[in-house]
């Protein structure tokens, strides 16, 4: 299975270096987002700074969306499914593996959104412990959620309006936890940052766990 | 048999619902603290049953027979299929229900209260549910990614019951059972209790119903596609 899963992962990341849709379309899309909240919030620095963790993670999310359409649209058509079938792959594997590679590109995403969360909405963050492991723990349940989803919505011309109506109600306790301990990570002492980084450790496993097991009847 | 239960069971549910609204609305006395806006306590937090236990615990045990290689029945499907549909409207009274009784008591329309934000997450991923159904695909495809999304969209029922308790939120714990409960009892108890079997009842009539209608559907395009092909082949025969 996670010979499988690095062979898928390596497929689509090179694809993804190759192509650079992910630089260039998703990473733009995402800042974006981030410059329309500021528009709609207005030019007050105390009330960005105060909605930055909400608005940190609610880009990540629309642009997992996108990235994972973008990802499932690799797999492409029935045809690709049982030529995978045939080399013998482990759906499983190539559930971990698509998860793998998304993973590393919402990583990158977010390294980018924070980034420009600091400089555009003046935030300072003081707990860097609980920061980081709450973008890689939401990270992992998102790009799982979303992989997991994308299979079940279908080919690509209803994924696209059908993968956020499935996926974006779910995401939501990562939404809440990830941006708590966001606030967390800016308020120093706050102590609170434990808690949700459990909430998003749960969520994580809970979608690796049903995505491994249910990824391949659905496949079937 | 069906047919039968279908004929029984309609206007025995709508009798009981019937009797519940008139007990609740103009025999039992109004509340000591709320008055006559207590008379709610007879409708929306038996919708909220149905709609959360009932539906969705029938459209997730389904779910599971159908994922189930032992038990797997396109009969579970279609089963899902009807209680999420009626539990979706269940779900939407819940909240239209629980909305107009909040408006006078708490002083506005909505709040961003856990129950109710968990309750209207619960309406969205089952609306999600519906959708995915439409998208054309193979019968036994389709069921099985459906079965799966009800699975993963269950999730939110615990959460939305433990909301109450997880955090401190405007709606009120258990009414009956529970540490905190309020004291109710006589003819309020008993309209209470009426209402939970009636909606219930309600809810059953309701998907036997939406079932029987998804089995003669399926039925007519079984027919329709033998039609097809005998009329093809015997295109075939005179060519």
């Amino acid at each position: 299975m996670w010979r499988d899963a690095l062979l898928i992962a390596g497929r689509d990341l090179r694809i993804e270096i190759r192509t650079r849709v992910g630089l260039w379309q998703v990473l733009p899309f995402a800042f974006l987002t981030l410059l329309l909240f500021a528009f709609a919030l207005g030019p007050k620095p105390g009330l960005l700074a105060q909605a930055a963790p909400g608005l940190f993670w609610l880009a990540v999310m629309l642009s997992v969306v996108l990235a994972a359409q973008r990802s499932l649209a690799l797999e492409g058509s029935q045809a690709t499914r049982e030529a995978g079938r045939l080399l013998g792959l482990d759906p499983a594997g190539i559930f971990l593996g698509k998860t793998l590679a998304l993973l590393v590109e919402v990583l990158i995403l977010e390294g980018g959104l924070l980034l420009g969360v600091v400089v555009f909405f003046h935030v300072q963050v003081t707990d860097w412990l609980v920061l980081v492991p709450s973008c890689l723990l939401a990270a992992a349940g998102l790009c799982a959620a979303s992989i997991f989803y994308g299979s079940l919505a279908g080919d690509a011309r209803v994924r696209a309006t059908l993968l956020p109506l499935l996926f974006l109600p779910l995401a939501a306790p990562v939404l809440i936890a990830g941006a708590k301990a966001f606030e967390a990570s800016v308020q120093t002492g706050s102590g609170s940052g434990a808690r949700w980084l459990g909430v998003l450790a749960v969520f994580a496993l809970v979608y690796l766990a049903l995505g491994v097991a249910l990824y391949g009847p659905m496949e079937e | 048999m069906m047919n039968r239960t279908l004929r029984i069971l309609g206007p025995v549910s709508v009798a009981l619902v019937a009797l519940d609204l008139v007990l609740g609305f103009w025999v039992t006395p109004p509340d000591q603290n709320q008055g006559d806006y207590a008379r709610f306590l007879y409708i929306h937090p038996a919708l909220a049953w149905v709609a959360l236990y009932v539906a969705i615990g029938m459209a997730a045990l389904c779910s599971v027979l159908y994922l189930w290689k032992r038990t797997r029945s396109l009969k579970y499907d279609r089963l899902a299929a009807a209680a999420v549909e009626v539990g979706v409207v269940f779900i939407f009274l819940t909240l239209v229900t629980g909305s107009i009784w909040g408006h006078p008591v708490w002083g506005v329309w909505w709040t961003w209260d856990a129950r109710l934000t968990s309750t209207a997450l619960l309406g969205v991923l089952f609306v999600g549910y519906l959708a995915l159904r439409r998208v054309p695909a193979d019968p036994e495809v389709r069921a099985k990614r459906c079965a799966a999304a009800a699975l993963f969209a269950a999730v939110d029922v615990p959460i939305c019951h433990f909301s109450v308790q997880w955090w401190q939120t405007l709606h009120q714990t258990e009414t009956v059972f529970g540490p905190d409960a309020i004291k109710i009892h006589g003819i309020m108890a008993w309209t209470m209790l009426l209402s939970f079997i009636g909606f219930s009842a309600l809810f059953a009539w309701m998907v036997l119903l939406r079932y029987r209608i998804e089995v003669n559907s399926s039925t007519d395009q079984d027919l329709a596609l033998e039609d097809a092909l005998a009329e093809r082949r015997a295109e075939g025969v005179t060519s």
